[in-house]
């Protein structure tokens, strides 16, 4: 198994040093190699499982339920402007 | 050489539920930034999604209504990226088991009817917006569309040109309407379409697609599958090849660009949703959404054709949307003895009027009833047809009765016999000249008397009567 740690820090959007992925290469690679035992087994005729608890979705209505809470749910953000959160420049 | 397109398309529909696909917030276009949000759709820790019942029940709908398998047990799934306007870091969608498979649509094309392949509708919820434009360094964020449901219909490969492509798309954009499962308005984004086109030479295995993203009208659509179909087929020519590749079509300058970002930006990593059991319709709610399904725009324009008489021509048109056809019936109802009639004046004249004044259907001036009691002035001859279009005209400005107008304005038609002929005595004295070459043997003449007498009874005079009456008096 050889994985590139630095490869998936970036998908995860993590910052690692040498010496980090060095410690966290390892690791990975052991939880990968378990990964490999199960997939040996024989899942033949099992059926695939969804989700751990066997329980359907509880369903919502359609009705609105939640009302105008800018102010407070925005009052964690570092910056705003007129209602809209401000970030670093995206565009590609 | 000669080369063949392959064409597939995935087209983004906003579902027009009330709310959110998993949380109470209302999805209400164009509100203020942000008043449209909560911990749910922000993404804030410990928040837990609950499925929106008319989501799932209109996804279902859809699902019937294009003749696919409906998956009594679907589940949900996380496509991980980074976006600022995706909070989660995740987008929830249905990756493995969607709730609809193997479904199919027919098109028209100029030869008959083709049948394209749907290979899956699934349901997910939409991202945010982000605005660019104008700003520094920054970008500006609105998270009132985070988590508004979408149904994402993903068709085989099955077209060969970008006008099946336009159909396909047309025909699905009627279709959502219809089942009202969608405003599908493209200028708001709620019926959005991506392209995947490539070029083989026929025979040939499939060649590398590239995925155009963002068209936002039929239109573009076409105008960039044209586009993309050209380049690539240059590009083989001149011995190079087609890379897998995301393009912009830019619809100013008629052409596309690479959007190429790493192929990292592409590893969604997806795995299963663990916020959210599977979704279980049973047989007997599939059934009830079954029974609820309204007649479908193929089945409507077959029925105005057979049950009311009308051309395919006229059929299309008033099966646009399900408001018109409503409407239709409403004026047949109102005016049985003629469906033909209502469709003339319905397909040409009233819808006329209303694009020009940039109205559509459901704001127009004139009810189903008052265009009813218009055409029964017709039928009744206390107007002809040529008045009756200025009748619709006043009652498009005033809002009034065929015969409110017809009274106050004195428009009655003239039947009677002897002001007929007071009309055309005077119309012969005044030209004598036409009259002679007439009774000459010069018979195309009688068009240009029908004409002045017409004209003299400012359109009033019954035509048939006029003629009637020409034929004897001209004859001396």
């Amino acid at each position: 198994m050889d994985i590139d740690v630095h490869k998936v820090a970036m998908l995860s959007r993590i910052r690692l040093t040498n010496d980090e992925a060095a410690e966290l290469g390892p690791q990975l690679e052991s939880i990968l190699d378990y990964v490999d035992q199960l997939q040996q087994v024989d899942t033949e005729g099992v059926v695939e499982t969804a989700h751990p608890h066997d329980a359907a979705m509880p369903l919502r209505v359609d009705v609105v339920t939640n009302g105008n809470r800018r102010d407070a749910l925005q009052s964690s953000a570092p910056n705003t402007q007129s209602g809209l959160y401000v970030v670093p420049k995206v565009i590609e | 050489m000669s080369w063949e397109t392959v064409i597939g398309l995935e087209v983004h529909v906003q579902i027009n539920s009330k709310t959110k696909a998993f949380c109470g917030c209302s999805t209400t276009f164009g509100a203020d930034p942000n008043t449209q949000t909560c911990p749910v759709c922000l993404g804030m820790p410990g928040q837990l999604p609950v499925l929106n019942t008319e989501a799932a029940r209109k996804s279902a709908l859809t699902g019937l209504a294009i003749n696919g398998q409906i998956n009594l047990e679907s589940k949900f799934d996380r496509k991980n990226y980074f976006y600022p306007d995706l909070p989660k870091g995740y987008q929830i969608t249905q990756f493995p088991v969607p709730i609809v498979e193997f479904g199919h649509l027919d098109i028209p094309v100029p030869d008959g009817i083709k049948r394209i392949g749907i290979t899956r509708i699934h349901m997910e919820e939409d991202a945010g917006k982000s605005m660019h434009e104008g700003l520094d360094g920054v970008s500006h964020i609105d998270l009132n569309r985070s988590g508004v449901p979408l149904m994402e219909i993903v068709s085989e490969p099955d077209m060969r040109c970008a006008d099946e492509a336009v159909a396909y798309l047309k025909q699905l954009h009627q279709l959502v309407r219809f089942l009202n499962v969608s405003g599908a308005d493209m200028e708001k984004g709620q019926f959005r379409c991506d392209a995947n086109v490539s070029v083989r030479r026929f025979g040939e295995p499939l060649g590398t697609r590239a995925e155009l993203k963002n068209l936002n009208s039929f239109r573009f659509i076409k105008q960039a599958i044209e586009y993309e179909v050209a380049r690539q087929i240059e590009l083989i020519e001149d011995g190079g090849e087609v890379v897998q590749e995301t393009r912009l079509y830019d619809s100013v300058k008629g052409e596309s660009r690479s959007m190429r970002s790493k192929e990292e930006a592409h590893d969604y990593r997806y795995f299963p949703e663990p916020d959210l059991p599977p979704l279980r319709i049973s047989q007997q709610e599939l059934d009830a959404i079954r029974a609820g399904m309204p007649e479908l725009p193929g089945a409507l324009r077959a029925r105005f054709e057979t049950e009311f008489g009308l051309s395919s021509y006229d059929a299309d048109v008033l099966t646009q949307t399900r408001e018109l056809a409503v409407w239709y019936e409403s004026l047949v109802a109102a005016h049985p003895a003629d469906p033909k009639r209502c469709a003339n004046w319905m397909a040409n004249e009233l819808l006329g009027r209303l694009k020009e004044s940039g109205l559509n259907i459901s704001s127009s001036p004139v009810s189903a009833l008052r265009l009813a009691g218009l055409l029964d002035r017709i039928a009744d001859n206390t107007i002809s047809g040529k008045i009756a279009k200025d009748v619709l005209d006043a009652m498009m400005a005033s809002g009034d009765h065929a015969d409110a107008i017809i009274e106050s304005k004195g428009l009655k038609q003239v039947s009677d016999s002897g002001a007929i002929d007071d009309m055309i005595v005077k119309v012969m004295a005044d030209n004598p000249q036409q009259l002679e070459q007439f009774r000459a043997g010069k018979d195309k003449l009688m068009g240009f008397f029908v004409g002045q007498v017409m004209k003299a009874s400012k359109g009033q005079a019954n035509p048939a009567m006029v003629n009637q009456r020409l034929n004897k008096l001209l004859k001396g």
